[in-house]
């Protein structure tokens, strides 16, 4: 996939070793390693009858559930997230900056409270129930099992998709679209037959991260009463304590994951993203949506009122039942500093730590550093609470010092969100020409200096990506913050969880409320700006 | 492009700083381990027993850091932790975790007179937990649709019920109540009807606030749950639509689970740790419990609630709490039936 250019392509090429870039990779790498290293040593304890039990029928039964939803949240995610991608970053939509911000709030919910809440609106004598009731509905369908984790889930994970797909458009060379118009291609006809097919690492790096992440729901799938295999591993964990079984179950997951990540690299090509030749990038072309403008909007509004408002509007609705019962809510503004703080942090150290993996997989392609980029899955795809055992175990046994610091909270977010962040950067590296590297090294820059002054400014939008993925998964993240965490260091999300286990709605809706504020404040920030396009 | 790389620049500043602060932090609170502190990992929540914690504090002088998560996930936790543990005492909302730690040798024997403040099926019989209030197991019924509630758990397999009731078979609670019928009635008999509860189409639920809230909203008409979720519910809506029916006495309809704590043979010091047990099962905390979480006291000499059942009618005498930590078996027949995952 070769773009325009008069010029030939590089041969020449200056290929350096990169050996300090490889060290930091394969370090980063080990630690993605330490939860399967943690499951293998638990599991070789597992007796032969643990392994008869595990490997029975239903385990089959729970597999193929597991799969089927997988599929089908992946391809409902990615087509609202690819049209939603290019409506809020290459056309003349109105207020564009604030739906920029306000589409990717949804991963901020985390995925039982969007359930709960889709539960009190739909379910039997829900809101809606009263809604339509004096037209005569006695009884709206039933959508629990699949058909409501599949909404729910879709729901709150397209921005997994739609925030990388966006990296992928403006990095995007606007040339290959101008070209395919000058030929006569109508804008949809360049849409479809240039931008999607240049967008093919966005796409995969984000329904990967969509998949693995249904894979490892517990939240949603519980709600909705569907059997997964991260279900069951939840549930046998809860009431047996037998960490050898679980060590078991979850090779099994990873068994699974193996494939999904086999599937992924099987679809990738060779190919090249990046401009060949001299010159930059121009700024892309805002589209006229002209009549459809409207229409888009009205379809944004449709997908925002169900993701966000019904989740909103029943929060805010405990919160007034709460509030009319004069409670208050103290220590909610320590819980919000802690959660930024540690959102903040995990998002700036998970994309440094990613940055010498994205580099060594985009630029040196081989063996090694396929093997780096699949391990460093593992730790998002496993049920979180065993990622934190992995980390009780390793943590006591490497640096007992620094067990439930704020270190080691960091640490555990990054093996967690680690393939949030390369998504992110892999999707802007593989539009950065190395030549412009190159000619930077031969005007006598160091690595370092080439690294800051020319590769980092290019992968900018990347590194966003990355760092909106990572915080906002952070934000909502519980089972690892729950054991790992310095002693009483509360974030918004615990603070939620202590308060919904004991049907404290009022006080849970407020800690929830604030935690989509706190998550949208730096999204605005980020996002919310104009962009300078042509017109 | 230019003003996204004044704004990169930015970020990567505000990156740099938030790391040196990070660092300054980390290092201040690595210090961990006072003797005279006391470390709990408390399985149950901050609302519930924050405030009796508060108390401790001012009437013992002693500082308590606290830990709040799942139990399952603490008792594990510790059980990973090993000799390494921070924790000094662990407080378990089912006595299913206790045994299990107890299990593992990871906690020490409380003294006698800690012991005796309870009656006999509420400590470990080697004095390795104790139990500090009680919950029972009821029907929750809707006070609009169940004009004659059933006698016994065992009639909601008639054809009467079919479709009306609710459960979760996934919850620690329930499943104590499963392994109690189990202990009771025999293995073919809670067979029997776990299969006569799902070919009645039962309803699943992920817990028991869920239950309580679909037989308020109509969904269902009855719930397997604990008697003290419908107090929180009632608490925002005295209106609520439902009220707790206690089953046959002496059966596994009339079960009392147990929250209880535990001292950590990984404990720096026994004695903060010990004064917190005493305090737990004093006229003050017991009292609290009564007033504050709804729940059953446990220690001799303070009464439950007038509303409820006394304590002496429920629980069957031949049931140890012990025996309900072989979850094990439970799990698999659940699974057997199709009942869980």
């Amino acid at each position: 996939m070769t773009l325009l250019s008069g010029y030939a392509p590089f041969t020449a090429r200056v290929r350096s070793n990169m050996p300090v870039v490889w060290v930091l990779a394969l370090a980063a790498a080990g630690a993605a390693c330490i939860p399967l290293v943690y499951l293998i040593v638990r599991a070789a304890q597992a007796d032969a009858a643990t392994w008869s039990d595990v490997l029975s029928e239903s385990t089959l039964h729970l597999l193929l559930n597991t799969a089927a939803l997988t599929l089908a949240v992946t391809a409902t995610s990615a087509a609202l997230a690819l049209p939603m991608a290019y409506l809020t970053e290459r056309t003349d939509l109105p207020f564009a900056g604030f739906w920029r911000s306000i589409t990717i709030m949804p991963l901020a919910i985390p995925s039982y409270v969007g359930a709960f809440a889709f539960i009190i609106a739909l379910g039997p004598n829900g809101s809606l129930q009263d809604l339509l009731a004096p037209l005569g509905v006695e009884r709206i369908p039933e959508f629990y099992g699949f058909v409501g984790s599949w909404l729910v889930l879709t729901l709150f994970t397209y921005p997994y998709l739609l925030i990388v797909i966006r990296a992928g458009l403006r990095d995007l060379d606007p040339a290959i679209e101008d070209a395919a118009r000058s030929l006569g291609q109508s804008a949809w006809g360049a849409f479809w037959r240039v931008t999607v097919p240049q967008l093919r690492v966005p796409l995969a790096a984000g329904s990967l991260l969509v998949a693995l992440y249904v894979i490892s729901d517990f939240g949603a799938v519980s709600m909705m009463r569907f059997d997964t295999f991260t279900r069951s591993i939840y549930v046998r964990f809860s009431s047996t304590f037998d960490r050898s079984s679980i060590a078991v179950l979850c090779l099994v997951l990873v068994a699974l994951v193996a494939v999904v990540l086999a599937v992924d690299w099987s679809q990738r090509r060779n190919a090249r993203y990046h401009r060949l030749g001299s010159g930059a990038a121009r700024t892309p072309r805002l589209v006229q949506l002209r009549r459809y403008r409207w229409p888009s909007v009205f379809a944004l509004v449709a997908i925002m009122a169900v993701a966000l408002l019904v989740p909103v509007a029943v929060l805010f609705h405990w919160l007034s039942i709460g509030l009319q019962s004069g409670e208050t809510f103290p220590g909610l503004l320590d819980a919000a500093l802690n959660s930024m703080y540690a959102s903040a942090l995990a998002g700036a150290v998970t994309v440094a730590i990613s940055i010498p993996i994205a580099i060594v997989v985009v630029r040196r392609p081989g063996f090694l550093s396929r093997i780096v980029d699949r391990v460093s899955y593992i730790g998002y795809a496993l049920p979180g609470v065993v990622v934190a055992f992995a980390l009780i175990f390793f943590t006591l046994r490497v640096t007992p010092g620094l067990y439930q610091t704020l270190a080691t909270l960091i640490f555990a977010y990054a093996v967690l969100f680690l393939p949030q962040a390369i998504s992110g950067l892999r999707t802007s590296l593989v539009r950065v020409q190395p030549g412009l590297e190159e000619a930077s090294r031969s005007l006598n820059r160091n690595a370092w200096q080439t690294f800051y002054s020319v590769t980092l400014p290019l992968i900018a939008p990347g590194v966003l990506a990355g760092f909106a993925l990572v915080f906002l998964t952070t934000m909502k993240e519980l089972p690892a913050t729950l054991i790992l965490s310095p002693i009483e260091f509360d974030t918004l999300a615990t603070d939620l969880w202590g308060h919904q286990e004991d049907v404290f709605f009022a006080r849970a809706a407020a800690s929830a409320l604030l935690l989509l504020g706190c998550a949208a404040l730096p999204m605005i920030i980020l996002f919310g700006h104009d962009r300078e396009l042509r017109t | 492009m230019c003003n996204d790389l004044v704004r990169w620049r930015c970020a990567l500043v505000w990156c740099l700083v938030l790391i040196a602060l990070s660092a300054t932090l980390t290092t201040a609170c690595a210090s961990n381990g006072d003797a005279n502190e006391l470390i709990i990992y408390s399985g149950r929540s901050e609302t519930l027993v924050g405030p009796l914690i508060e108390r401790f504090e001012e009437a013992t002088g002693i500082a308590v850091r606290i830990r709040y998560a799942g139990t399952a996930e603490l008792a594990s936790a510790l059980l990973e932790e090993g000799d390494r543990s921070p924790a000094d005492v662990f407080y378990a909302q089912d006595a299913g975790a206790l045994a299990a730690l107890a299990e593992g040798g990871l906690v020490q024997a409380l003294p006698a007179d800690v012991i005796e403040r309870v009656p006999e099926p509420f400590a470990d019989a080697e004095g390795r937990w104790v139990a500090t209030s009680g919950r029972a197991r009821v029907l929750i019924i809707s006070s609009e649709r169940v004009p004659n509630p059933p006698h016994s758990v065992f009639d909601l397999v008639n054809e009467e019920w079919r479709g009306r009731v609710g459960w979760a078979p996934t919850n620690g609670s329930f499943q104590a109540f499963v392994t109690a019928m189990r202990q009771i009635h025999g293995e073919e008999a809670t067979e029997a009807w776990l299969r006569g509860m799902l070919a009645n189409d039962v309803v699943t639920f992920p817990g028991n606030s869920p239950i309580v809230q679909a037989v308020g909203d109509g969904e269902i008409d009855v719930g397997l749950v604990n008697h003290y979720y419908l107090f929180r519910f009632t608490a925002e809506n005295p209106d609520f639509p439902a009220v707790n029916h206690f089953t046959d006495p002496g059966s596994a309809g009339g079960l009392v689970n147990i929250a209880g704590v535990a001292l950590l043979t990984a404990a720096a010091s026994d004695e903060p740790g010990l004064a917190f047990v005493r305090f737990l099962l004093s006229e003050e905390g017991q009292t609290y419990f009564r007033a504050q979480t709804n729940e059953y006291p446990v220690a001799s000499g303070v009464a439950a609630r007038s509303e409820l059942t006394p304590l002496d009618q429920l629980n069957p005498p031949s049931l140890a709490l012990t025996s309900l930590s072989d979850l094990e078996g439970t799990l698999q027949l659940l699974q057997q039936v199709g009942a869980i995952p």
